[in-house]
């Protein structure tokens, strides 16, 4: 055994420490590799194939395959008679149907020059909410349960079947209400249903308190949302984001405001909210505000309600005026618009849907680069889409 | 909040006339910006413009109500099969591609148009919250034109889906394949000529004609 003079162990202490630097300075090469999510997969809710070209842990080209799930709704419009299009247009935004049914119905209306009466506007505009609270509700729990957090989406299910069940007392369905006519609605709200609705609605209010502090105050969710996915507004504005995903990037614009709809938005006092980061915290934070908000303009829906009838004079035989229209509404995911062209008969010439994921999502490709793998699942799960709506 | 009632709402129609003032201005610059590749517009009052353009000018259109009219979002674009549909109202087609029925003219919409194919891509303005219909011929030859990628991003999927759909073709689109329909699919499925093969297989009993009570008149 030698013994190791001091100059050379400081030698020797000299060599590991350039040895431990060089590995750290030496690009790690590694070969580029394909990665394929879906189109069965969890963190897709929904069969959106994801195929992302990874070079190590950073996407190199992500591109979203969808189509497994297209079912062809504009052909299928052209040869369904007004009235018959809405049970096919429940089934776009699966969890807010009843906001799928709205704009159709509007530009229908538009067509006809019929206007709802009033208490229909404002029924129409309760389910409307009722529907963005259902199903941004659930989102809230979806985002939470994709980064790791399961509590929360148990909470988003068992909170959201109170309001599931408000609007399966109005109109008879959980899901597909089928419940918007042209000129006015099906039926008139049952009795009790405004008191019900109100105390849902202070269910509803509590859920979110809690979020807020369950999921918003949590330090990983922050540390796995602050800074991830960040849209500018005029990249999101030339990619078509619409709804909560744009104001979450500060840009101040809501069809419920903005619109020239015939819906009651204007006859109650509420608040777009908007958040300056357009990160993918920026994005959960504004559809949480949206739902709180949601509440308060259904409580100033329901205490304002004018009575009259519900439906206006409409012949039974509904034949559009030819002409075309497009009508746009606020849907829980962003704009949803159709537009109808009319040639006079009983059935629309030409439906094209404008659908608020299939926008969303096409930022997808220019977002996704440069991301490292688990922020693919924080993307996406924050530009919140739905199957149906994307591929329609 | 304002409490409304039944005399309230019948109001809310009366500030119409000057939007309207504004889409004449829209398409007036509109027209200046384009020259000729400006055919014409159509106005609904409060409610909408039409503005119809040279396929040459597409690209023009989108550029110019980008930057002139501030029409930054990008809402969609598609198009439009005038054909009368050969199958009529039942699409219970027994035969592959007949002839148009000569009995049906072939009537384009808003803001005119002179072919069967006809582009249509919808902006808005977030500013002042008003939304233009820019639309294009597209002769029967040649169904082609220019993307709109470098104006607008979004455009990429919404062309994609048309050139599956219709069979339209858009120049410089770097990756035009299919984006909802399998890659070895047959045939544009918008296109009015092409059949709804479901209805084939089994009729469909949805389409019924209503019988109208006693005394009631069709309208």
């Amino acid at each position: 055994m030698t013994a190791v003079g001091a100059d050379q162990r400081q030698q020797l202490a000299y060599v590991a420490t350039q040895a431990a630097d060089a590995r750290l300075n030496v690009e790690i090469e590694t070969e580029g590799m394909t990665l394929n999510i879906g189109p069965q997969h969890p963190a897709t809710h929904g069969t959106l194939r994801l195929v992302a070209r990874l070079d190590g842990e950073q996407v190199v080209e992500a591109e979203p395959i969808m189509g497994y799930m297209h079912r062809g709704y504009e052909k299928l419009a052209e040869v369904r008679t007004y009235p018959q299009v809405t049970t096919l247009i429940n089934r776009i935004d699966w969890l807010g149907s009843f906001a799928n049914e709205v704009p159709f119905i509007l530009a229908a209306e538009k067509l006809m020059e019929v206007e709802a009466p009033p208490r229909a506007q404002w029924i129409r505009t309760v389910l409307f909410e009722l529907s963005r609270i259902a199903n941004i509700t659930l989102f809230l729990g979806d985002m939470a349960v994709q980064l790791g957090a399961l509590t929360p989406v148990f909470m988003a299910f068992r909170d959201r079947e109170f309001v599931l069940n408000q609007i399966e007392a109005a109109t008879g369905g959980r899901f597909h209400p089928n419940f918007d006519r042209i000129g006015g609605l099906k039926d008139d709200l049952p009795k009790g249903w405004i008191d019900d609705t109100k105390q849902v609605m202070e269910k509803m209010r509590d859920f979110c308190d809690e979020f807020e502090e369950l999921v918003l105050g949590n330090e990983i969710f922050e540390a796995r949302t602050r800074g991830i996915g960040i849209v500018p507004a005029d990249v999101g504005l030339s990619y078509g984001l619409s709804g909560a995903n744009i104001r979450a990037s500060g840009v101040d614009w809501d069809l419920r405001r903005d619109g020239h709809e015939a819906l009651a938005y204007d006859q109650v006092d509420w608040k777009v909210w908007t958040h300056p980061d357009g990160d993918s915290f920026a994005r959960y934070w504004v559809r949480l505000q949206e739902t709180r908000e949601a509440t308060h303009i259904v409580d100033q829906l329901l205490d304002g309600l004018p009575s009259g009838p519900i439906m206006a004079k409409v012949p039974r035989i509904i034949k559009v005026p030819a002409g075309e229209a497009y009508a746009a509404t606020e849907n829980p995911l962003g704009e949803m618009g159709y537009y109808v062209v009319s040639k006079g008969d009983l059935v629309p010439f030409r439906v094209k849907i404008r659908s608020a994921s299939f926008s969303n999502i096409s930022i997808t490709p220019w977002l996704l680069k440069g991301v490292y793998v688990p922020d693919i699942i924080t993307i996406l799960a924050s530009l919140y889409f739905i199957l149906g709506d994307i591929d329609r | 909040m304002t409490q409304l009632s039944l005399t309230d709402t019948d109001t809310s129609a009366e500030a119409e006339p000057q939007p309207d003032e504004r889409r004449e201005a829209w398409a007036a610059r509109l027209a200046d910006s384009l020259g000729d590749g400006y055919a014409e517009h159509h106005i609904i009052g409060g409610s909408d413009l039409w503005v119809r353009v040279a396929r040459d000018s597409w690209t023009d259109a989108a550029t110019a109500a980008r930057d002139l009219l501030g029409c930054q979002f990008f809402d969609w674009l598609s198009a439009i099969d005038w054909l009368p549909s050969p199958f009529g109202r039942d699409m219970d087609a027994q035969e592959d591609n007949p002839e148009p029925k000569a009995a049906d003219p072939m009537e384009q919409g808003h803001a005119g148009g002179e072919t069967r194919f006809q582009m249509v891509m919808r902006l808005y303005s977030i500013t002042e919250h008003m939304g233009l219909t820019i639309k294009a011929d597209l002769p029967d030859g040649d169904l082609s034109i220019d993307t709109l990628i470098g104006v607008y991003p979004g455009a990429d999927w919404h062309e994609r889906e048309a050139w599956e759909m219709f069979g339209i073709h858009f120049n410089n689109h770097p990756d035009l394949r299919n984006i909802y329909l399998p890659g070895e699919f047959e045939g544009n499925p918008l296109r009015k000529d092409f059949p709804l093969l479901a209805r084939r297989v089994k009729p469909w009993p949805g389409i019924v004609d209503v019988e109208l009570f006693p005394g009631e008149e069709d309208s």
